[in-house]
């Protein structure tokens, strides 16, 4: 009987362990699947590159190109305030805070990471895009650059939390090795730690990177969701995720639309696969140093 | 060879409760739609409000049945009464050529019922001196050929102009009556520097806190906080401003009807719904919710 017991656990522990990848193999090929259909109607290149996105009227134009420019701006503008803010807090956290001020930190940037998407969109419009259009004098405040402070916001705390683990596992006898040839304190950190600490800094910013060009609710609420190649930060965006979520429900089942959507789903894919497999190079690579 | 018995034993147990599961939903779903227990409705933003109060009277009034209302947009609605996962779809447009051709090939007869007329109002921010603009000059204002409020008598800012998505029954009319004046076979479209907001609401909000905005809403959200636009249909006609009576009496042009489509005729507790929808207290309730009852 314990022998059954144990083994049947043993089981679904298995089933458990490769539902993941079940479950990644079944979304890649159901992306690929419908949106390969749309590709061979309409042509890849077409798809990628024209300017014009009315997926809905009739003649319908499919073309991304904004799109992807949207989510890259919104991504790069994202990235460029929450890389440094992140990295610092975290060599704050690891190196220089007391354990008091540390403990408190901490918890308080997890909860940071548990405020729902929608609730930081919904306070961006009531604050950040007013303030926004009054500070720059624009003629709205619904901008790339809104919503590339909002999602800062939200990729803050996956970066923190990953990039102080990774400063604090550099061992001990470096910095010990560092101050005692002569080194100040900032010379260690910035030229032994953070060095040792780079693979987990790098894996942390592609986390961030992945959360922020996969943020959709704030996006929507926050970007102004206007289908145009932008020219600065400080126009209206339109990034894909916010167009698949908008148009989804409207979509009828099969149809032009509907397998258009899911070929920005593959794009967007590709796009996050490519950030990892960079990730995942340079970490290799840097290991080996 | 015990455990592999065992494994195999496990896992045809939780294929086995799957497919419970899964069938005990279907046939729950289709039982209750076939005696008509429930029903699901589904579409317009617009008059989701609207629909929202007839369900809940109705079903006050009738406590053994339950009413599902949901927005989306008529698209939404239409399609998901296409697939055959709504009984009512909501619209504030006509089904177009490219759905009905769907709900022929899926044998879905979508029936039309006229339930109230709506008018779309444009609004601007309390702060803009422009009152009224013809037809003509929305045009170009949505289209971006004109792009400053001085344009057309106003200050010296930019416009900023203010969407729905596509999927909206209030985008699709919008763009049919003023961008391309009715005509079936113009192909003018939205300028690409028209911002997409998700709801009506989000655009009264925006039109609320900037001065630059403008952009079109259901009449419903005409208040004291935003200032709406009289409208001229060219430029000898007067300028009419979006009330009641003048969509009732036809002379305010931005209106439309507002329609809910079942499939084939309508039977059991969708037919008593509709008959409620019609009925004079179901019109009441239209004038209540600021839009126009249809007689």
């Amino acid at each position: 009987m314990r022998k059954i017991i144990d083994s049947a656990i043993e089981t679904i522990i298995f089933i458990c362990g490769m539902l993941s990848i079940v479950f990644v193999v079944l979304i890649f090929g159901f992306l690929f699947k419908e949106g390969f259909s749309f590709f061979r109607n309409f042509g890849i290149l077409k798809f990628v590159t024209g300017h014009f996105w009315y997926a809905a009227s009739d003649p319908a134009s499919f073309g991304i190109l904004p799109l992807i420019l949207g989510s890259t701006l919104v991504t790069i503008g994202a990235c460029t305030i929450a890389v440094p803010i992140g990295v610092m807090s975290a060599l704050f956290i690891s190196e220089i805070a007391p354990k008091g001020i540390r403990d408190v930190l901490k918890s308080l940037i997890e909860l940071m990471a548990a405020i729902p998407s929608v609730v930081i969109g919904l306070i961006g419009v009531i604050t950040l895009v007013p303030f926004v259009k009054n500070i720059f004098n624009l003629p709205t405040g619904l901008t790339a650059f809104s919503g590339s402070i909002m999602l800062a916001f939200m990729a803050i705390p996956t970066i923190i939390t990953i990039s102080e683990d990774a400063i604090r596992s550099v061992p001990w006898k470096y910095r010990e090795g560092a101050l005692a040839l002569g080194a100040t304190k900032w010379q260690t950190v910035r030229r032994v730690v953070l060095k040792a600490a780079m693979p987990g800094i790098i894996a942390a910013t592609m986390l961030g990177i992945g959360r922020v060009i996969g943020e959709t609710m704030a996006v929507m609420m926050i970007t102004g969701n206007a289908a145009h190649i932008p020219h600065s930060i400080f126009d209206p965006v339109r990034t894909m995720t916010a167009t698949i979520a908008a148009e989804m429900g409207e979509a009828v089942r099969g149809g032009m639309h509907y397998r258009s959507l899911f070929a920005i789903a593959f794009v967007l894919f590709a796009i996050t696969f490519i950030v990892n497999f960079m990730a995942d190079l340079f970490l290799g690579k840097n290991k080996n140093i | 060879m015990m455990k592999k018995i065992v494994s195999l034993l496990t896992l045809l147990l939780m294929f086995l409760g799957l497919t419970f599961v899964f069938l005990r939903s279907c046939t729950k779903f289709q039982k209750s739609n076939r005696h008509g227990e429930s029903i699901q409705i589904k579409g317009s933003d617009t008059i989701v409000n609207l629909v929202q109060v007839w369900a809940e009277n109705f079903v006050k009034q009738y406590s053994t049945y339950s009413v599902g209302v949901t927005g989306g947009g008529s698209g939404t609605g239409l399609a998901a009464l296409i697939n055959k996962t709504c009984d009512m779809a909501m619209s504030s447009r006509e089904i177009d050529e490219k759905e009905e051709i769907l709900a022929k090939k899926n044998n879905v007869v979508p029936v039309r019922f006229k339930v109230g007329m709506d008018g779309l109002a444009v609004l601007v921010n309390k702060n803009n001196p422009i009152n009224k603009l013809t037809l003509e000059q929305l045009r170009d204002i949505f289209m971006a050929k004109i792009t400053n409020w001085k344009e057309v008598g106003g200050e010296d800012k930019k416009i900023v102009i203010l969407s729905r998505e596509s999927n909206s029954g209030t985008h699709m009319f919008f763009k049919e009556r003023v961008l391309r004046n009715n005509d079936k076979n113009s192909k003018d479209e939205f300028s690409v520097h028209s911002l997409i907001m998700s709801s009506s609401q989000a655009i009264y909000d925006e039109v609320c806190q900037n001065s630059n905005s403008l952009g079109y809403v259901g009449m419903g959200f005409i208040n004291d906080g935003v200032k709406a636009i009289s409208i001229a249909v060219n430029k000898t006609s007067e300028h009419v401003y979006p009330t009641v009576k003048n969509v009732t009496n036809n002379t305010y042009t931005i209106s439309r009807p507002l329609y809910l489509y079942t499939n084939n005729e309508p039977c059991g507790i969708v037919k008593m719904f509709i008959e409620y929808v019609l009925s004079d207290t179901g019109q009441k309730v239209v004038s209540e919710t600021d839009f126009v009852p249809i007689n």
